[in-house]
């Protein structure tokens, strides 16, 4: 037996964000209802922030005898065929068992390797990852840089364990404002209100709706006006979609109060270069795949506009954007500092 | 007008049926911001939107019946969606135009 060593690729930083960063997420192959924290960390995590950096690898040239040890030595079942971080295939335990019944463990694992592979970007989403694990019946793959170089591996166990651990963090951080929120009592209210706010994320279209039916269901339990309540809900709508399309990702908070509802919408980033612009019909920054879908015509403020009975908008380029749309509950005056419509 | 009376006209199947579903008026429309800010309450939508965001916009703005031109599928969370929001959805393998003429004899929906 050959003393052959495996060569251990060690995982170069990549910065191949742009890659596949602003892919749509198709929440569907995730499960449509996912909670919004979930749905964050799945768009929020890159391939590369939980693939294993250190690949054992064997050449081209090495036998199916060699790779058998290498598997065998280190518990795993599958091994990336590659040279100088080029890669050329994935010799499996299935492969040596081959091997075994033909006689052929002295073949070179180019002659038996897998060379029509699947593989992953370092850039991509680990919603991607967790759909390719859907679609396909490997129990890992190999992760390619921008060069096409191997910079890792990735198994179903290496999401899980990132998943879990990130989860427990945002767990802790749920628990601890619980906790903040049931030691100081709410201060005293001059006026009954009810407040609500609902996180909307970057590019889900199939969640997206989701808080304005919500607020459109609250209003109706809450005997709000019809017309008013679906004034609202198309409001609440258009400014979730634009969240959704355009933004990094917000929030939407809805505030009752004995007069009025107000709808705020406040994102992160990109910002509005030019307000005025935005605002006029058919005006969008939409991209075709947005717009295929019927939405980015360029109609989302100017109808939030014509719908509310007060109508705000502040943006800073490359920060962010605020709209906010009040709709009185009483024949009242437009609150002071906004343009009525 | 009933999902299934509106079917017949439209030479088309009831693809998801909701219980008590009528419509009174008619709205067409592919961009769901124009339906959102002119489509009224108990409108048939006739559009070629064959995804769940169309589920949303009729939910919001209270249209009953869609009809989805030119054949195009329902996908399953669609289905489910409108099961669940109690919006009846009709699929005929004609255009906007062919369905709007075929339902003449309502109103266009205003809001």
């Amino acid at each position: 037996m050959s003393d052959y060593s495996p060569t251990i690729l060690q995982g170069q930083q990549t910065n191949d964000d742009e890659i596949l960063a602003k892919t749509p997420l198709d929440a569907k192959a995730l499960g449509g209802d996912s909670s919004v924290v979930i749905m964050e960390l799945l768009q929020r995590f890159k391939v590369r922030d939980v693939m294993k950096r250190q690949v054992l690898s064997i050449p081209r040239k090495a036998t199916l005898r060699e790779a058998q040890r290498i598997l065998r030595e280190n518990h795993i079942s599958g091994l990336p065929v590659s040279e100088d971080g080029r890669l050329y295939g994935i010799i499996s335990v299935n492969d040596i068992i081959n091997g075994l019944d033909h006689g052929w463990m002295d073949d070179t694992v180019d002659m038996h390797m897998a060379s029509s592979l699947v593989v992953l970007e370092a850039g991509m989403p680990i919603s991607f990852a967790l759909r390719y694990f859907n679609n396909y019946t490997y129990g890992r793959f190999p992760v390619l840089d921008s060069n096409r170089q191997l910079v890792g591996i990735i198994s179903q166990r290496d999401v899980m364990r990132a998943l879990l651990y990130e989860l427990s963090v945002e767990i802790r951080k749920l628990e601890r404002k619980t906790a903040d929120k049931v030691a100081q009592p709410a201060p005293p209210s001059e006026t009954h209100f009810f407040r609500r706010e609902w996180a909307v994320v970057h590019n889900d279209l199939t969640g997206a709706g989701r808080a304005a039916n919500e607020i459109k269901q609250l209003l109706r339990e809450k005997k709000v006006d019809r017309s008013v309540a679906r004034r609202i809900a198309v409001a609440a709508y258009e400014l979730e979609i634009n969240i959704c399309i355009h933004s990094h990702g917000g929030v939407l908070v809805m505030v009752i109060s004995d007069n009025a509802v107000t709808i705020t919408a406040k994102d992160r980033g990109p910002g509005i270069p030019d307000i005025e612009w935005a605002c006029r019909d058919g005006t969008s920054t939409a991209n075709d795949w947005i717009r295929s879908l019927g939405f980015g015509a360029g109609m989302g403020l100017s109808n939030s506009k014509r719908v509310a009975d007060f109508f705000e908008i502040e943006s800073e380029v490359g920060k962010f954007t605020k709209v906010t749309c009040a709709f009185n509950l009483k024949k009242l005056e437009a609150p002071a500092g906004g343009t009525a419509s | 007008m009933t999902a299934a009376e509106i079917a017949e006209k439209v030479g088309g199947t009831v693809a998801v049926a909701a219980d008590g579903a009528q419509a009174t008026s008619v709205y067409v429309g592919d961009l769901l911001s124009d339906v959102m800010g002119h489509a009224g309450e108990d409108c048939v939508l006739v559009t070629i939107q064959n995804h769940l965001n169309t589920i949303a916009v009729c939910t919001l703005v209270g249209c009953t019946v869609l009809v989805i031109c030119h054949s195009r599928p329902i996908p399953p969370d669609m289905a489910e969606g409108a099961a669940r929001e109690g919006v009846a959805v009709v699929v005929t393998p004609l255009s906007q135009y062919a369905v709007a003429l075929a339902l003449k004899e309502l109103p266009p929906s205003t809001h």
